[in-house]
């Protein structure tokens, strides 16, 4: 496989709705700011460019098919190739890793991954019925199909399990909106209390309206290009590397997971899980192997220490703090804790509460899903040019502002996940200067 | 933050507009506001249960059936006829009418197709020596009272007499209680 970087990315502002473009042009805006931001005129990137990788999660919001290829020709890129990526809330992840691909196997030098969605087309709980589809449609979907009350029923298992308190969920939507208040790519920016999340309305017992992302317009872009492109266009002095991908799957049906042993990571003991069922529906066994996969390739044998921050996909309180685990920043059963200690806060902001660890390794400075937005198909991508530009050191010159520039990263994770944990994507970012 | 807005809800039904305005210089059509309509979407499918269809036929029939793998005994709380731990063809069996909450949540909300159902409980049900769970709705406990110590609570398998050919003909309520 061939070192790939990633060189350039752009992300348009997520917002509730965009009525104002079509999702081409979304798109367009995301592309532009990336080319721009290495100084790239459309027309010589048309020279450069050897393919494209599109991402988008649903046709039913777009109700248009081979949408991609709308994207491409909008954008000016045909007849260059391209193929489309969809694995539900993993699109964009997964679609980062294709074109990681692509350029690993030698075919492309240069490679365009552009992902969107417009959720605004249908009301929010139409869209949550096209989300739901993504639940088997004959034993789950006609049962009462809704995402929030998936995800509810697997946080109460947790907290049944290890005792995980909705005071310990709710302080990750305290971080997480916090951090997006400096985020002007942020569709919610405010500082809120482990009340405010408490009080907001109950959409599944026991997640309210803060517990959960929100559905969004947006479109993301990420740029990436081998070695030898590298040298030859001289594009970037600031590139990041892409040092590890992984990547794991669990059955659609929640029902249907197994309740075994714990597949551990380099540094955990089999004694550390002693009588512990897994996964269960308490943690997700394909962000587990994910990370096992990613970080045998970066070489992590610690993530807690060899990682700077991660970028990971938080469409649930609740989900973050299952991810800290099987992402093996804690032990699992440990998640709610490693929140309540402050960790993975970022560390110098006043998140309004004192914590003992505060800042051992900042997760979503972003602001996440929850607080970010959430449009499916443009998540994954966003969070890679976050990652992108926390290791370039780049945040002020993107955001205006340097309060979440994690001071001298060197290296990130970004995470993607679909359906209860069905797709699961990791990959490792790494400064490349 | 937490003080809710005060605000009319917003509706799908409208006028039925055939013209707008239009600028005479059309340099000003950058800043027009974009047009937004109403575009209905409906469509039945002819959707077949496939080898799934005897759990439906069992449900219409009062019965709640799962598989067990011929090969290997995996046995599935959610019926599949082939074996995702082995390969093996699984075979049909009748589960216990009687069954424990292994995990619930109650919906506030929901897809826009259950909101009228809203508040309604979800529970996955487990059974001793059965491998894997089922998806099911809980009734006659109040929503309210919605506590951790529902897990693991006994609940007893009943059935709609007029079936609907969904996995919602089959549905569960504590089996503490007296059910007439
Ligand atoms: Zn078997």
């Amino acid at each position: 496989m061939l070192p790939v970087y990633m060189i350039s990315g752009g992300v348009s502002k997520f917002t509730k709705a965009r009525p104002d473009v079509t999702f081409q042009r979304m798109v367009k805006e995301a592309y532009d700011y990336a080319l721009k931001d290495i100084g790239l005129e459309p027309g010589r990137a048309f020279e450069i460019v050897d393919g494209t990788i599109a991402s988008y999660f649903s046709d039913h919001f777009t109700r248009q098919l081979k949408a991609g290829s709308m994207v491409q020709d909008y954008l000016g890129l045909c007849p260059r190739p391209s193929k489309r990526i969809e694995g539900g809330g993993a699109t964009g992840g997964l679609a980062f890793q294709s074109g990681w691909e692509a350029v690993a196997s030698g075919r492309y030098d240069v490679c365009v991954v552009y992902g969107f969605e417009t959720m605004s087309h249908v009301n929010t709980w139409k869209g949550n019925e096209f989300i739901a589809l993504a639940s088997d449609t004959n034993f789950d979907y006609p049962v009462g199909g809704f995402y929030s009350g998936y995800y509810a029923m697997m946080v109460v298992r947790h907290m049944k399990e290890f005792k995980t308190s909705v005071e310990q969920m709710a302080l990750v939507s305290v971080k997480n909106h916090c951090n997006a208040f400096h985020n002007p790519y942020a569709q919610k920016r405010m500082k809120i209390k482990i009340e405010d999340v408490r009080n907001s309305e109950m959409v599944a017992w026991p997640l309210t309206m803060l517990d959960i992302c929100t559905m969004s317009d947006g479109a993301a872009v990420a740029i990436l290009a081998s070695e030898k492109a590298l040298e030859k266009y001289k594009l970037t002095d600031k590139p990041v590397k892409i040092t590890g991908v992984g990547g794991g799957l669990d059955a659609m049906r929640m029902a249907d997971r197994p309740h075994r042993d714990v597949i551990l990571l380099p540094h955990e003991k089999a004694e550390d899980y002693k009588g512990l069922k897994y996964p269960g529906v308490h943690s997700f066994r394909a962000g587990r192997v994910a990370s096992k996969e990613a970080y045998r390739m970066a070489g992590i044998t610690n993530p807690l220490g060899d990682l700077d921050f991660i970028e990971l996909h938080d469409a649930y309180t609740s989900s973050e703090i299952q991810t800290y685990e099987d992402m093996g920043l804690c032990r699992y059963g440990e998640g709610g804790r490693f929140v309540e200690a402050g960790k993975p806060f970022m560390p110098g902001i006043d998140y309004g509460y004192k914590f003992p660890e505060q800042g051992k390794i900042p997760v979503n400075p972003s602001g996440g899903l929850i607080a970010c937005g959430h449009p499916v198909g443009a998540t994954g991508i966003m969070q890679a040019v976050f990652a992108f530009w926390q290791l370039q050191g780049t945040i002020g010159k993107h955001f205006g502002n340097d309060f979440l520039q994690i001071k001298n990263a060197r290296r990130g994770a970004i995470h993607s996940h679909a359906g209860t944990g069905t797709y699961v994507v990791v990959s490792i970012l790494e400064r490349g200067f | 933050m937490a003080e809710k807005k005060i605000k009319l809800p917003e509706t799908e039904e409208g006028a039925v507009i055939f013209n707008v305005p239009f600028p005479e210089d059309l340099s000003q059509l950058k800043k027009m506001a974009p047009i937004i309509i109403k575009h209905h979407y409906e469509i039945d499918y002819i959707h077949s249960y496939g080898q799934d269809s005897p759990f439906f036929a069992g449900l219409a029939n009062g019965k709640l059936l799962g598989t067990k793998c011929s090969k290997c005994g995996y046995t599935y709380g959610t019926p599949r006829l082939d074996c995702m731990e082995c390969g093996g063809e699984c075979d049909w069996i009748e589960l216990p009418k009687e069954g424990y909450i292994h995990t619930f949540t109650i919906c506030y909300y929901g897809s826009e197709e259950f909101l009228k159902e809203t508040p309604f409980i979800l529970i996955l049900v487990e059974w001793p020596g059965v491998d894997t769970l089922f998806l099911s709705r809980l009734v006659g406990v109040d929503p309210k009272e919605a506590s951790l110590d529902w897990v693991g609570m006994k609940v007893r398998a009943q059935f709609k007499r007029l079936s609907k050919f969904k996995p919602t003909d089959v549905y569960f309520v504590p089996a503490g209680k007296k059910n007439k």
